[in-house]
């Protein structure tokens, strides 16, 4: 399957730096990309550039097998990472301008508006000026208005940030019914957790540059350091170390569980048939590197280098 | 295209809608004529109250020149009496001359409990002035000397008239044209500073709202601008032409209601009336008649379009390249310059709408709006206003160009303000 944006080769400078230097990222069609990267790495400029906002000085961005061009604008939605709205335009009137600018007429902005607005509970709010909303009824304005235009390409940036845990777990199954429907959804953020749940790829910008980018799972495998989790009971309270090492121990309750190195060359059936020997086993998995781990240490190597 | 419009529709619609706009459009027209007709109808009103003045005259010489008038009524008394001081005095003040005034004119004075009634000082100060002098001349003893003198005092103020091409002549005055032209040049000032502080309000509105983001996600930066410039453009007209046609009526309808002759009032829109004293009531008609108002709105209407282009968008580029309504100030300062030094160049103009000066700045797109809007009244020669209006058009359109560029970065660009070299470089971004 054909991904859905090709950037190769972005270069974009600005008068005392350059922002993006050489990044190339594929974006598969119908997926979640996460976009990753400390701050003031260059991720909303690559956004911009995709957005066709701003120019890169170099290099090519392919939409949905074609050179990005003006037009594509209206097959984006974009929702930036500053939320801003106009305050004193009422929040119906203001959803209905933006759609139409979008390419929807206002009589379909109306109709797919009504349906949103009910969805979300906001529908009392139509006739209210965007200032007498709170922050979180403003978010979800802006969210509606974001993808009201069924757009098959949704750009995110940060979309958690300002949500309480109720919206934003709102959000996410919203983010990932989008996704199930076909739309190509890249998203950018430093949330990690989130990007476990949700993404299906990843790109982590540091320092203008690409430096890790595949498959979430792909990149977790490939970051595993071969520890695993061991619960036992908590009474236990001696362990051969010569079956395997042992990296750390916490008990919770009547549990304890053991944070243990696999020996080189060991299958985990052979790990767990010496374990079994000397204890009751209630629980055994493998340890994979949070995307959060793996996003420090890219980073503190990169660093180094 | 399509877009703009969308745009357009909205400044437009948002601005015409706000209470204060829909206040002031309605207000200023009514204000404009009460500070025309409020004056006039004072001055025709005689103020009621009669005062009843005390006339002690000594010398007996003086009691026939002061006679009761509609506001004053004179009461002759023969001394000083104690009780004129106290609060039951019959009279509002006491006219007390003791002696010659001819040879010591610091022997009358007006007594009073209060202040001295202005109508009263001002009556008798003219007829005792009147008598004084008409006793110094009787005292040559000329044969006939008061007819000579009454003969040789005129007011002189002469007649102007223009040829038109067909050769006939129609009255006018240089005057009246001056006080026109300067009530257009203001009022294009104003508009052009006014809206075009309009644009970059809400330019800056958008930028620290950040809805710009969202904006340029969905149109061109360049769409932004120009649906922004034109839509802020259509209100400024459309309030014209309301002002325009309230004040028309407004001004009809007083005028046959309360009797002031509108010739009379015309002239006096913009509280200009104090210029214009040399003319007799009734010319006011012929000359306001004789000029082209059509010619003059058309001709404000192509300047307030050029002025407000050039200058909006300049203030777009600096609206959209700062971060606060504050730090608009050091960009402003050049732009207010310009306009005094205009308002300036266009006031000297009156003086000499052909001069060297006049003749610059009319051709200067910076100074042509508010400097051709006096000039216009005197009749230029078509070829000044044609080269004015391409200079004029020309011009904005480049810089309409230069601002797109600089808003188009600017408004994407939060933190530290510019610098004017920054923002040259912005022009080579792509």
């Amino acid at each position: 399957m054909q991904d859905f944006i090709i950037a190769e080769n972005i270069v974009k400078r600005f008068a005392e730096h350059t922002a993006l230097d050489g990044v190339s990222i594929r974006v598969p069609r119908g997926k979640v990309f996460g976009l990753l990267g400390p701050n003031g790495a260059g991720k909303t400029t690559l956004i911009r550039i995709i957005n066709h906002i701003t120019m890169p000085d170099e290099g090519t961005v392919t939409f949905d097998g074609h050179d990005l061009r003006a037009d594509d604008m209206l097959s984006i939605g974009y929702l930036p990472e500053e939320r801003g709205l106009y305050k004193k335009m009422k929040v119906g009137e203001q959803a209905i301008y933006l759609a139409r600018l979008k390419g929807l007429s206002e009589h379909e902005a109306r109709r797919r508006l009504k349906i949103w607005f009910e969805k979300l509970g906001i529908m009392g709010w139509w006739n209210r000026k965007l200032e007498e909303l709170s922050k979180g009824m403003q978010q979800k304005v802006q969210f509606i208005i974001t993808i009201l235009h069924e757009p098959p390409l949704l750009i995110f940036d940060e979309p958690f940030s300002g949500f309480d845990p109720v919206n934003a777990e709102i959000l996410k199954k919203e983010i990932l019914e989008l996704r199930d429907k076909g739309h190509t959804i890249l998203f950018s953020t430093h949330n990690m957790s989130s990007v476990e749940e949700i993404c299906d790829d990843i790109a982590l910008i540091n320092h203008s540059k690409v430096v890790l980018q595949g498959p979430v799972d792909e990149i977790r495998e490939r970051y595993k350091n071969n520890t695993y989790r061991v619960t036992i009971p908590a009474q236990v309270s001696f362990f051969e170390q010569s079956v395997c090492e042992v990296l750390g121990e916490e008990t919770k309750g009547k549990e304890k569980v053991l944070t243990v190195r696999k020996p080189e060359g060991e299958t985990n059936s052979q790990l767990l048939s010496h374990l079994a020997e000397q204890v009751e086993i209630l629980g055994f998995e493998e340890c994979l590197p949070s995307m959060n781990d793996i996003f420090i240490r890219v980073v503190a190597d990169n660093e180094l280098h | 295209m399509s877009k703009i419009w969308i745009i357009i529709q909205r400044e437009f619609s948002v601005r015409v809608k706000k209470k204060s706009f829909i206040i002031l459009t309605i207000l200023m027209p009514f204000l404009v004529a009460a500070l025309v007709f409020v004056p006039a109808l004072l001055a025709n009103m005689k103020s009621g109250e009669k005062n009843t003045v005390a006339l002690i005259d000594v010398t007996n010489h003086y009691v026939s020149v002061l006679k009761d008038t509609t506001d004053i009524h004179f009461v002759y008394e023969t001394t000083m009496k104690k009780s004129f001081q106290q609060d039951g005095s019959p009279y509002d003040a006491v006219v007390f001359i003791k002696g010659d005034l001819t040879h010591h004119p610091d022997a009358a004075t007006i007594y009073s409990r209060g202040e001295v009634p202005h109508a009263v000082e001002e009556y008798v100060n003219d007829k005792l002035t009147e008598k004084i002098r008409n006793d110094k001349l009787s005292a040559y003893q000329f044969k006939d000397i008061k007819q000579v003198v009454a003969d040789a005092e005129t007011k002189f103020s002469v007649k102007t008239a223009r040829w038109d091409k067909n050769g006939n002549t129609t009255v006018s005055s240089s005057d009246i044209a001056g006080v026109v032209g300067l009530v257009f040049s203001l009022f294009i000032y104003m508009f052009i500073l006014s809206y075009g502080g309009m644009v970059m309000q809400g330019i800056v509105e958008e930028k620290t709202n950040r809805i710009v983001e969202i904006m340029v996600s969905s149109v061109k930066p360049w769409q932004l601008m120009i649906g922004k410039i034109t839509g802020v453009a259509l209100v400024g007209l459309f309030q014209f032409v309301i002002w325009i046609l309230m004040l028309t009526s407004i001004v009809a309808i007083a005028g046959s209601v309360f009797g002031v002759a509108s010739t009379g009032a015309m002239p006096m829109v913009g509280g200009m009336s104090s210029e214009i004293p040399q003319v007799a009531g009734l010319e006011w008609l012929h000359i306001i008649q004789g000029m082209n108002f059509v010619e003059i709105i058309v001709l404000f209407i192509l300047y307030f379009i050029g002025g407000y282009l050039l200058f909006a968008s300049i203030f777009a580029a600096i609206g959209a390249s700062i971060n606060e309504q504050q730090d608009a100030q050091q960009f402003m300062m050049p732009i207010v310059l310009i306009f005094i030094f205009a308002l300036y160049a266009g006031m000297f103009s009156i003086q000499n709408p052909d001069g060297p000066l006049a003749l610059w700045c009319s051709f200067i797109p910076f100074t042509s709006p508010v400097v051709m809007m006096v000039r216009v009244p005197f009749d230029l020669p078509l070829w000044q206003i044609i080269l004015s209006l391409v200079v004029l058009y020309g011009t904005s359109a480049l810089i309409i160009w230069f601002s797109s560029k600089i808003y188009r970065v600017g408004i994407l660009m939060y933190g530290k303000k510019p610098t004017f070299k920054d923002m040259m470089k912005w022009l080579n971004y792509k």
